[in-house]
């Protein structure tokens, strides 16, 4: 059995704690051996991508040990495409957050360390298949986010970190209430319960798991209960409006590197959770609130486009259109779910939907970082503003900055050619065959969204140049080089999508199969 | 084997009372060799134990008479529960010493009171013999009364007077409790008995007995657990306390009253324990609620601290009165795992913040910015918070797992509502960390603190936290090596007619 998987969560963790062991005094040396732990860490995600088998849609890389028999607790880990696309986003992302803060010198050894803690702790979450040993990944994820929060953050870091820490926990608590519930109900009297994901799903299938809850609790709705506790602890997570109110804050405050990783991979945690648990557990409970929960999305894409609009803060903007990304996300999802019952549409359109959700996860996870790293940036250069209305005219100083920052923008609102179309283009046509009304009401979105990424364009770098930054440096060759991944993979995912939906699609094709009858 | 921790204590005593008035340094080393001495024995004897076979069973390990006219046994005996709490005596003791390294005052009588009151606890969880477990659980009162008032600070004799009052109180429902139990068992045996085994085997008291004298033994051992709303005493003695104080009370001074919960109350009258089991998960659920609230409002560091105690206790006392196997496992590895992050929370707040800083005061704490100051304890307090939130990776997380499991089986909605519990727990530990050690306010326009840098923390307090620590953490992560002593003692003879025709 290899432990490839083991190996890849450990290091960052291991490297956390070489790195918060080499104290204050060496900051070279931190920032060079974070970097390097980073990069291991993304040499071993692209050695799975390599070793992956793209045309099976089952799981591979696969561990499982007993931890603790009396409670069901396996440690188990596997990888299916889904994870694999998660792990390589994570892999990506931690790099380019150490590189950006590289100049950060308010103790650095514990910034960086914290940075690899979280990406330890969600390269866990991302690979977990037990709940005992998933929970613990997901909330290890935590801590270290609050911390570079409250640290590091803004003036209002403090606010900010802890609404963000208690909005998560009391999602977490209900999630973890909920698995509670399902551990007793498939208890029996020889065998403890079930905590894995995999056999859970079966039972969700076949309407197993609905039946033993009743049974073991004697509440009709039971069933519906769990199933609502597990949905709030990752819609506080993706956000899902209303639960929403603790995002703008936190990214707004945290450090531009943090706000990467938050938006570029812990958003997509809530996400991954719906894929992963909620959708394949509890296929017959989603179904039977389908409709609220498609205006949940659909409000989602909207409301957060109109108050990203309203936003004079680049940062607040871009953490609102955050939002009305990962609603496009719930939309085809809660869409798909929708499909399976109907038996009469060919299974290629349900996948749609859904190859469409895995794509604009990871598309999302690239360009928002890319934003968020181009905010990062500016505020450099601008001392710490970063108001709509502080600049203007940019592009006559910056020519390679703006034009840089433009190709994330128009990536952000779906250009074609680039990666943002692929996905929201795959998304809406898998919805509008499922919902259409859902899909034309969100429509209004993307338009509300193009509208305010061009306003930014506008404001920050056309227009008469403001007499203060006439001086203003464009980017140096190291930055240059720093946003010119991002950049790559923008065009290269815009033209040959096949690249990731290749490894994707076994994955989506199974997981429409484990939710239809 | 085990017995000698309990001697190994007094000898403690008795050298540490035959040293030189001012021999301070001699005083410390002793105590710590007898406490690490105490763990090791403890911790051999333990797995001496486990080795051989069925700890789910009681080991006898000395038995002989005592008061023959009463049935007065000197009975030593273990099981895996007994096993893990000696355990946890052993590392809080040692502990607690490295956390005292620096009383100045009447060392060795510190130290000599310590130990004793270290013996009686390793006395109280080994006694198979009910009076000689009262004797031993008496024993300890005295020490308390004596640590919190002489070395304690905050309104010490208040704090120690209560807390001596209620533990007086507490003994004597527990008692009257016994008394009767001894008199019904002795009409049913023809020989008067106070083994424990016998007590809960062979004798079957009377339901409605049972309903009237489970509720007396109960309260008089919940008291000492903390139970809402007989807890007042716990967040004035943890104040008044000296660090080790308090470390030790709420490490393992509460354990005694949860422990004698279980093993006397629940295991001697099941269906009482049956009767009333609504009525102690409620009021176990109002504690988790009421600690947990109350702790988010104080301004004195180390009330949060003794009313998060309160709130932690309360899922202890939730688990034991689930009676069923999974929540009285999370009950007791609750009790293992409080006893060591609470003991590490307050040798933080005691020890490393107010024995440098002289106030607990949030408001100068938090111009105080010992987040920088002081960088080992602020991650100290981190990991202990993080671990008393219930985190998972932590000891705290399995326990209150299993806890909450099992009160899923018999109360649904409680468990909901002590889910509330645990976000207002996240909530007052996020409070006190912010305000304690990463505060954005300004610092005060005249920092003293400059003339008198704080002493950095010594080598003997990291030695104490990193036991600590580590302990929590080896437990979160294979809490098996625990759960394979507590969980083959709920399938023994013991408690047989407790878990059977429970809620199973």
């Amino acid at each position: 059995m290899n432990h490839s998987l083991t190996t890849l969560t450990l290091v960052p963790l291991f490297g956390g704690i070489v790195v918060a062991g080499l104290g204050s005094e060496r900051n070279k040396l931190v920032r060079g051996l974070s970097l390097f732990f980073s990069l291991i860490g993304l040499t071993g995600a692209l050695c799975l991508w390599t070793h992956f088998k793209g045309a099976s849609g089952d799981l591979q890389f696969v561990e499982k040990f007993d931890w603790v028999p009396t409670l069901g607790a396996q440690y188990y880990l596997g990888m299916d495409g889904l994870g694999l696309l998660m792990v390589m986003l994570t892999a990506i992302v931690t790099p380019l957050a150490i590189l950006v803060s590289w100049s950060m010198n308010d103790r650095a050894h514990i910034f960086n360390a914290l940075i690899l803690w979280l990406q330890a702790g969600l390269f866990g979450t991302f690979t977990a298949l037990n709940f005992f040993h998933w929970f613990m990944f997901w909330e290890l994820g935590l801590i270290p986010a609050f911390f570079l929060i409250k640290l590091w953050g803004g003036p209002k870091r403090g606010p900010a970190a802890t609404q963000f820490f208690i909005y998560t926990m009391v999602g977490s608590v209900a999630l973890l209430l909920s698995f509670l519930a399902i551990w007793l109900a498939t208890k029996t009297k020889t065998e403890p319960g079930c905590f894995d994901f995999i056999t859970l799903a079966g039972m969700g299938k076949s309407g197993v798991l609905t039946t033993k809850l009743q049974a073991a609790f004697g509440w009709k709705n039971i069933g519906l209960m769990v199933f609502f506790g597990a949905f709030l602890g990752f819609a506080v997570k993706v956000p899902v409006v209303p639960f929403h109110t603790w995002l703008p804050a936190a990214y707004s405050e945290a450090p531009s590197a943090v706000t990467m990783l938050l938006t570029g991979v812990m958003s997509k945690m809530g996400v991954y959770g719906f894929l992963r648990i909620l959708l394949p557990i509890f296929p017959d409970q989603m179904r039977q609130v389908l409709t609220p929960l498609l205006w949940l999305a659909v409000a989602t894409i909207v409301l957060s486009a109109c108050a990203a609009f309203a936003q004079r803060d680049l940062k607040r903007m871009l953490a609102y259109s955050s939002v009305n990304h990962l609603g496009y996300c719930l939309l085809a999802m809660f869409a798909a779910v929708g499909a399976a019952t109907n038996v009469n549409q060919p299974e290629i359109q349900k996948a749609a939907g859904l190859d469409g959700v895995l794509l604009q996860m990871f598309n999302h996870g690239l360009t928002a970082s890319a934003l968020f790293l181009f905010v990062a940036l500016l505020e450099k250069r601008s001392g710490g503003l970063r108001g709509l209305d502080d600049f203007g005219g940019l592009r006559k100083v910056v020519p390679v900055f703006a034009g840089l920052m433009g190709i994330a923008i128009f990536s952000s609102l779906g250009l074609p050619g680039l990666n943002g179309f692929v996905g929201e283009f795959l998304v809406f046509k898998g919805v509008f065959p499922l919902a259409p009304w859902a899909a034309a009401i969100s429509t209004i979105g993307l338009l509300v969204t193009a509208i305010f990424l061009l306003t930014l364009i506008q404001r920050v770098f056309c227009g008469p140049l403001n007499g203060r930054w006439a001086q203003l440096p464009d980017l140096t060759t190291a930055e240059r080089f720093l946003v010119l991944p991002s950049i790559v993979l923008m065009f290269a995912l815009g033209v040959w999508p096949q690249l990731i939906l290749g490894t994707i699609d076994a994955t989506v094709v199974a997981l429409v199969q484990k939710i239809s009858f | 084997m085990l017995a000698w921790t309990i001697y190994i204590s007094f000898l403690g005593v008795l050298v540490l009372m035959l040293l030189p008035r001012d021999a301070a340094r001699a005083a410390r080393i002793v105590a710590l060799f007898t406490a690490v001495l105490g763990c090791g024995v403890a911790l051999v004897g333990a797995m001496q134990l486990a080795q051989q076979g069925n700890v789910g069973e009681v080991t006898t390990i000395v038995k002989t008479d005592w008061i023959p006219a009463i049935g007065a046994h000197y009975y030593l005996a273990a099981d895996g529960i007994s096993l893990v709490l000696v355990v946890l005596t052993g590392l809080a003791a040692i502990a607690g010493i490295l956390f005292s390294w620096n009383v100045e005052k009447r060392t060795k009588e510190f130290f000599a009171f310590y130990l004793a009151l270290i013996g009686g606890v390793y006395g109280v969880f080994l006694s198979f013999d009910v009076l000689l477990l009262f004797v031993f659980y008496e024993l300890t009162i005295i020490p308390k009364y004596f640590l919190i008032a002489r070395w304690g600070s905050t309104r010490k004799e208040y704090g120690a007077m209560k807390l001596a009052l209620y533990s007086f109180v507490g003994s004597h429902l527990v008692l009257i409790g016994l008394i009767a139990a001894w008199v019904v068992a002795r009409g049913q045996l023809g020989h008067p008995s106070l083994n424990l085994l016998e007590l809960s085997q062979l004798v079957h008291f009377p339901a409605g007995f049972q309903c009237w004298v489970f509720p007396l033994v109960f309260i008089g051992f919940a008291i000492l657990a903390g139970m809402w709303p007989f807890h007042t005493w716990a967040p004035t003695g943890h104040v008044a306390a000296p660090t080790a104080g308090s470390m030790l009370l709420a490490g393992v001074v509460m354990k005694l009253g949860a422990y004698g919960c279980l093993r006397v109350a629940m295991v001697m009258f099941p269906e009482g324990a049956r009767h009333w089991q609504w009525a102690i998960a409620a009021l176990a659920v109002v504690g988790i609620i009421y600690g947990a609230g109350v702790a988010l409002v104080q301004r004195d560091f180390k009330f949060v601290i003794g009313y998060s105690s309160v709130s932690h206790m309360g899922f202890v006392l939730l688990g034991l009165a689930t009676l069923n196997t999974i929540g009285l496992d999370g009950a007791v590895l609750q009790m293992f795992s409080h006893g060591i992050i609470a003991g590490l929370l307050f040798a933080v707040v005691g020890r490393m913040v107010y024995d440098r800083t002289h106030t607990r005061d949030f408001n100068d704490l938090e111009k105080m910015n010992l987040g920088k100051l002081l960088p080992f304890a602020g991650m100290a307090f981190t990991i202990a918070g993080v671990a008393s939130m219930g985190l998972p990776g932590f000891s705290g997380f399995v326990a209150e797992f299993q806890v909450l499991m099992g009160a899923w089986q018999v109360f649904p909605k409680m468990t909901i509502l002590s889910g509330v519990g645990i976000i207002l727990g996240v909530a007052y530990t996020l409070r006190a960390l912010q305000k304690a050690f990463y505060s954005d306010a300004p610092p005060a326009a005249h920092d003293g603190h400059e003339d008198h840098p704080l002493e950095p923390i010594s080598g003997p307090e990291r030695a104490g936290a990193v036991l600590l620590i580590a302990a929590s953490l080896v437990i979160g992560l294979f809490p098996t090596l625990l759960m394979n002593w507590i969980e083959p003692c709920f399938r023994s003879q013991l408690f047989a007619r407790l878990l059977n025709g429970g809620a199973q």
